[in-house]
């Protein structure tokens, strides 16, 4: 264990994401039955799971931390790693793979140049599938930051980065001025 | 009950109804034009937001007073973003795939002015001399709308509406039934479980009515996993309140006082839509202590699921619920004898709890009108893929695929061949042109080797390759096992990597018959329905398709041209038009370019077969096709 254990010293940040990981939590119930939305709005405000949160978790609702880590790990919902800035999630429904949902995934791949599941090294996105959305008469789909975009073929794939980029470039210029 | 306590539940009831009423009337029959805009996930993917705003702003600019409403699905999904104008003087009118700009028209042209700028016109709701309506469509003699009655009509996040369209009366209704009449009432209607499997509805209650443990749950299944479905979604996001009113029925009936509605993470509109629901019923009096001013104390909790599709199985379900991984557990005990917490449970399917108040409110007897001899009531499918009117559709039981397809449906857009459905999921099959003529029912699509599962339906055409779609599934219901059976775990998995291996034109014939067994010893060897279904897919692909299989391993060919591992595209010399530069632009690789003659050749090492060449190649040249093997592709070009 890294943070609060005998002898490790508690660096800032981790002693900050137990703080805000306290805040969040103190208004659930100490019932295991809460576990699930506990770790939900946990990582709705950090955006993660870091281990320090999930100890935290355990000590507050009084179970071993395995189990925790158990249900963090069975979900495909939690993720352990920080997200990007942007979260791309290609949906690979029936409907969606049938209609290209692979190549889509591909071309995102190409262009962010990471794999499913990872965050590009500036953590600006982070790329991941998710299994259907239920915008099926939409397919291809890719949820961008939660919205859905429907028909999402590899140009279209180029076409939300470069919106991404010109928003960026829009927003460097406000600071300059 | 006691007189003066159904005095109290109906005179409450009455004046809210009243108001309701007042409220819907003064909307819809007042001189003012009333603006609707379908909301639901798949029309704001379709840029349907964008076009509320639209709206609101021309308004503004031309200082109209006129309300737009956001409603749910109404299941044209294909021509979303949909927008229905009624105004006095005409019929309310349906557009089809609005935009910004014809949004700003229909205010500008028809709102303002008189012109109801026909070219955008989808139809209209009712008969009229002006405009075809939808009851002239050739869908309209096979629909028969019950569960999606209101969706599309009213708007979810206002309590009003539901009531106004006839909402809560079944509840008045059920509240003065004593529970067994009521449980009896249910069982005569013949619902049968809309989840998939078909369980009789009023049996699950009886069951846990007389359980003796309590308290008792009655819990809403609306983790709508199935890749390809999303009538769960729609219902949930369009009329949230007829599920809510179901529920509370339930409960009655069988001695609940609690209920869970558990909707997957990624439905998020539909669960901020429920969560608004259930705040507005509280507020209404029609949840929690007292539900109107009667004795009844009935109340419901939102749980949202975490992206595991083995929860829409009951027993996994619970335990996530409870705060545990969700894997199943061995049945029986089933849940109506003892489910979340060990206490009796009853767990029902989005459609089968918004069928409730129908049921109460029209008699058991005009349910049972409507289907087959033993699958009572409607279906409701979610169709996509490749047909031309993608969307929510709602059928008596006993319609058949064929009519569902070509008729409600029309067919396959492009000019392209039929080629098969998929229904039911990853625990379903994919049934070709010849079964097309099965009635639908639970039965004779399980004998067919599908099954109905919750009602995705998608449909393939002779692009498809069906040995792919068999490996798409494995992968999903191979990762997504919760690792509890050996034969689930280790089984798919060695069918998946064969699978591969056949779609990468590494297969063997002998793959074959191993595929086979392992189907069965999976089925055999697995506690839940994903394990037990998981080979449905390929067992009927096998069933039906064999030749594609065997096109794959003899040949090394796919005959759908789908398989990326073998088919290369090809620019046919003889076609390509010298001064165009159309694939050049948007190959996403730059791995075309031209040669002397200025002809483009592609180079095979950097393809990536994204197939945007071959949609950029315009029409009157049409020089790029796919080719299977890739060694059809001329020497000099490799």
């Amino acid at each position: 264990m890294v943070a609060g254990y005998k002898g490790t010293s508690v660096t800032e940040e981790q002693a900050k994401i137990r703080q805000e990981t306290k805040q969040t939590i103190k208004r659930f119930g100490r019932k295991r039955g809460n576990l699930i939305p506990i770790l939900q709005k946990v990582q709705e405000r950090l955006g993660y799971l870091p281990r320090e949160a999930m100890t935290e978790i355990a000590e507050f609702l009084k179970i071993p931390e395995i189990d925790v880590y158990g249900v963090v790990t069975f979900y495909n919902q939690f993720r352990l790693n920080p997200p990007g800035r942007h979260a791309i999630r290609v949906c690979l429904g029936t409907a969606c793979h049938m209609k290209g949902g692979y190549i889509t995934l591909d071309a995102w791949k190409r262009r962010l140049d990471i794999d499913r599941g990872e965050t590009t090294p500036d953590r600006e996105f982070d790329l991941d599938t998710v299994a259907c959305v239920g915008c099926c008469t939409m397919a291809p789909v890719t949820v961008v930051d939660n919205k859905p975009e429907g028909k999402v073929e590899p140009t279209k794939v180029d076409g939300i980065l470069l919106a991404f980029e010109h928003e960026r470039e829009g927003k460097g210029k406000k600071k300059k001025q | 009950m006691k007189a003066d306590e159904l005095k109290t539940i109906t005179s409450t009831f009455e004046e809210m109804k009243k108001q309701a009423e007042l409220g819907w009337g003064e909307l819809f029959n007042s001189d003012k034009a009333v603006i609707v805009v379908g909301a639901a996930t798949c029309g704001r993917a379709a840029g349907a937001m964008e076009v509320v705003r639209a709206l609101r702003n021309e308004l503004k600019r031309q200082n109209l007073d006129c309300p737009v409403i956001e409603v749910g699905c109404m299941g044209h999904c294909y021509a979303e973003p949909i927008v229905i104008v009624s105004k006095p003087g005409y019929p309310p009118i349906c557009y089809g795939h609005v935009n910004p700009v014809i949004a700003e028209r229909l205010v500008r042209e028809f709102i303002l002015r008189d012109d109801p700028c026909l070219e955008f016109v989808l139809g209209a709701l009712e008969e009229n001399e002006l405009i075809p309506s939808f009851a002239d469509f050739p869908r309209a003699g096979y629909e028969k709308k019950v569960i999606l009655k209101n969706c599309g009509q009213i708007d979810p996040t206002k309590i009003e509406h539901y009531i106004a369209n006839g909402g809560y009366s079944a509840l008045v209704k059920a509240l003065q039934m004593p529970p067994d009449d009521l449980i009896n009432e249910v069982k005569r209607s013949g619902l049968r479980g809309r989840g998939g499997a078909g369980f009789p509805t009023g049996e699950k209650w009886e069951i846990c009515r007389s359980m003796p443990g309590k308290p008792k749950y009655i819990i809403c299944n609306g983790d709508e996993g199935d890749p390809g479905a999303f009538m769960d979604r729609a219902i949930l996001e369009s009329d949230p309140h007829s599920v809510i009113e179901g529920m509370i029925i339930a409960g009655y009936a069988i001695g609940a006082r609690y209920g869970y509605i558990y909707v997957r993470a990624e439905y998020p509109l539909a669960v901020e839509r429920v969560q608004i629901a259930l705040r507005q019923a509280r507020k209404s009096k029609l949840l929690g202590k007292d539900i109107l001013g009667g004795n009844l104390s009935f109340d419901i909790r939102l749980f949202q699921g975490s992206g595991a599709f083995v929860c829409g199985e009951e027993t996994a379900l619970i335990a996530s619920l409870e705060g545990s991984p969700g894997m199943p557990e061995y049945r029986p005990p089933y849940p109506a004898t003892s489910g979340l917490y060990g206490k009796p449970t009853v767990i029902n399917n989005v459609k089968s709890l918004s069928s409730i108040p129908h049921i109460i409110e029209n008699g058991a007897k005009w349910f049972a009108s409507t289907g087959t001899e033993k699958s009572k009531g409607t279906a409701v499918f979610a169709l996509a893929g490749k047909i031309v009117n993608t969307g929510l559709v709602e059928v008596p039981m006993g319609t058949t695929l064929r009519q569902v397809i070509f008729d409600v449906g029309s067919g396959i857009p492009g000019g392209k061949q039929f080629k098969a459905v998929q229904i039911g999921g990853p625990s379903g099959g994919c049934l070709p042109e010849s079964a097309l003529d099965v009635p639908i029912d639970f039965d004779s699509l399980t004998d067919a080797g599908a099954m109905m599962g919750s009602g995705g339906m998608v449909v393939l055409d002779e692009d498809d390759c069906m040995v792919e779609i068999a490996r798409y599934f494995l992968e999903f219901t191979q990762r997504e096992s919760c690792g509890k059976c050996t034969f689930c775990r280790l089984g798919t998995k060695q069918m998946l990597e064969i699978l591969t291996d056949i779609t990468n034109g590494q297969g063997k014939i002998e793959d074959i018959d191993m595929l086979e067994t392992l189907a069965e010893d999976i089925m055999a060897g697995s506690l839940c329905g994903l394990g037990k279904t998981a080979p449905n897919p390929v067992l009927t692909t096998l069933r039906y398709f064999r030749d594609e299989y065997e096109a794959h391993i003899r040949e090394g060919r796919c005959p759908a041209l789908m398989c990326q591992e073998l088919i290369a595209f090809y620019i046919i010399p003889d076609k390509c038009e010298r001064s165009c530069d159309a694939c050049i632009g948007t190959c996403t690789v730059e791995a075309i370019s031209p040669n002397k003659k200025r002809i483009k050749i592609i180079d095979q090492e950097k393809c990536v077969k994204c197939g945007t060449c071959i949609v950029a190649c315009p029409p009157q040249y049409d020089a790029i096709i796919k080719l299977s093997p890739p060694s059809e592709v001329p020497a000099s070009e490799k």
